[in-house]
């Protein structure tokens, strides 16, 4: 159980906004004041640059970062903190891995597997890359429930190099089960290298890269609470050593001569140029305030909270609202899409923020989704450990708002 | 300001000019991908000025009413003066306060109108 007036003491943003219902967090989670103290200390304590100075400023500054990296792969349950790289969102870690692993491995005639319910930061990189060298992008497809179909036989050959798919859908909300999908697509081809997008999954639920079975997973520290500017890529070092830098300059390099330059091991390798100091800092705030509630509390609060919507939302508009994605429970993340009636996303959207209730309206950057869905657009309602059914009501009386004034 | 004033519903629930003008106008389709609006506009021109014009297509409140009311006033008009209009036109025209998102909806339906001058 969590407590949520608590919870909601802890963040700002509810004094300054007491009627804020914030039904986003699938674009940004707002930010607990631990993390915004932390940001506050940072620039007002020691805000030197990492890795330089000899200076006790420069070497606090250096520590509070790396202990970052620390706390995140012991979250994960990564081998070793060198595992952890940090660039500036998910969709860096994933062009990263593009350009820095695809480029490595990908030639022509070669297959690289994603599904049709991907973000564009784990569609678009693959597309190009295929069409750079000539390799093949396979699409897997959902059925009308929003659940992977996948063929395996014909989907995996020899030929995969790379299969990237998403953990959480941020339009579905579909939970795909990446455990079983790395076991019987490692055991098609051993050598397929498995990049998971983790930017809808990590802030809501226990991950443990061990257990999972992938070679890479991605997310987003301004999704679980965090800062805006940081993002995470951890990879196996194996992997990671092989792999070609991503950028070149500051801080990634070890020697540099006329002809030829040298690079730093991971994950500095891939950390040129002087990073988000003290947002990284500031994120480990945000895991240990989510490690404080408990991973499960929040998976239990969110299942909780996106049922009784779930079952608000169609008692109340009946036939006239569609819900996508799976009916299970268990099989959702705090994530429900819908449409109303025949009125236009945008206009939803716009009644509802009109009435205090901030959801997303447009394609959430999964236009290929929509398409296999054959709807231009939805509205996107998402819940985090802050909403409550009182959130949900808001949601309700503004969507009968929203039938009375387009009606 | 509420942008839902009975003037643009009603604009919204009954558009007038709406459909498509099948003899040899000139036709375009203007899209913004992000919210999946989409107008089709045909004109027939007449010595230099608008002599019928007409939309169609999948929109929101905004982009349809907008739609309708610039068709309304587009007849009669010579090219010229359609070229002239901007943005401003459009927001006085609709009489609604917009944020930078909606006026991206309002303006679709001025976009397709200059493809076709």
């Amino acid at each position: 159980m969590i407590d949520l007036k608590k919870i909601r003491k802890e963040f700002p943003i509810f004094q300054n906004q007491p009627e804020l219902a914030y039904l986003d967090s699938t674009a940004t989670s707002l930010k607990p004041k631990a993390v915004i103290e932390k940001i506050r200390e940072y620039y007002e304590e020691y805000s030197a640059n990492v890795f330089r100075g000899i200076y006790p400023m420069s070497e606090k500054a250096t520590v509070e970062f790396e202990e970052t990296r620390e706390v995140i792969s012991k979250f994960i349950n990564a081998n070793k903190s060198e595992e952890v790289v940090f660039t500036r969102n998910a969709t860096e870690s994933l062009n990263l891995l593009a350009y820095s692993l695809g480029r490595k491995i990908i030639e022509d005639g070669d297959e690289i597997v994603t599904t049709i319910m991907e973000h564009h930061s784990n569609f678009v990189p693959w597309q190009v890359l295929a069409a750079e060298v000539g390799a093949t992008l396979k699409v897997i497809d959902i059925n009308d429930h929003g659940y992977l179909v996948i063929n395996w036989d014909e989907v995996i050959t020899k030929k995969t190099k790379i299969l990237a798919l998403t953990y959480v859908s941020n339009v579905l909300g579909t939970i795909n089960p990446v455990k079983e999908i790395v076991i019987a697509a490692k055991k098609i081809n051993p050598k397929i290298i498995v990049i998971v997008d983790a930017a809808q999954a990590v802030p809501h639920t226990k991950i443990n890269v061990q257990d999972l079975g992938a070679d890479f997973i991605v997310f987003s520290s301004h999704k679980m609470l965090g800062p805006t500017g940081v993002g995470v890529l951890w990879g196996k070092e194996k992997y990671l050593k092989e792999m070609y830098p991503f950028m070149y300059g500051g801080d990634m390099i070890e020697e540099v001569y006329i002809d030829h330059s040298t690079y730093k091991d991971p994950p500095h390798k891939f950390e040129a140029g002087t990073p988000a100091i003290g947002e990284i800092i500031a994120f480990k705030e945000a895991i240990k305030f989510l490690k404080k509630i408990g991973m499960e509390n929040i998976r239990d609060h969110e299942k909780k909270i996106t049922d009784y919507a779930i079952n608000r939302l169609i008692d109340t508009f009946g036939q006239s609202i569609k819900i996508y994605g799976p009916k299970k429970i268990e099989d959702r993340g705090g994530i429900i899409s819908f449409s109303l009636d025949k009125f236009h996303p945008h206009d939803i959207a716009q009644i509802l923020a009109d009435n205090g209730v901030c959801v997303r309206a447009g394609h959430h950057c999964a236009m290929p989704l929509h398409t296999r869905l054959n709807v231009p657009a939805t509205v996107r309602a998402s819940f985090y450990i802050y909403n409550d059914e009182k959130d949900v009501e808001k949601l309700v009386e503004g969507l009968k708002k929203v039938n009375k004034t387009l009606k | 300001m509420n942008i839902y004033q009975d003037i643009i519903l009603d604009h919204y629930h009954h558009p007038h000019n709406q459909g498509r003008l099948d003899i040899s106008g000139k036709s375009v389709q203007v899209s913004n991908p992000l919210c999946g609006d989409k107008i089709e506009m045909t004109i027939v021109f007449e010595k230099n000025k608008v002599k019928e014009v007409k939309f169609q297509g999948e929109g929101c409140v905004i982009s349809t009413a907008s739609a309708s009311m610039l068709t309304d006033y587009a007849k009669n008009k010579s090219k010229q003066e359609l070229k002239k209009l901007d943005s401003k036109f459009i927001i006085k025209m609709l009489g609604i306060d917009l944020g930078m998102t909606r006026i991206k909806c309002a303006l679709l339906p001025l976009e397709a109108l200059h493809k076709l001058l």
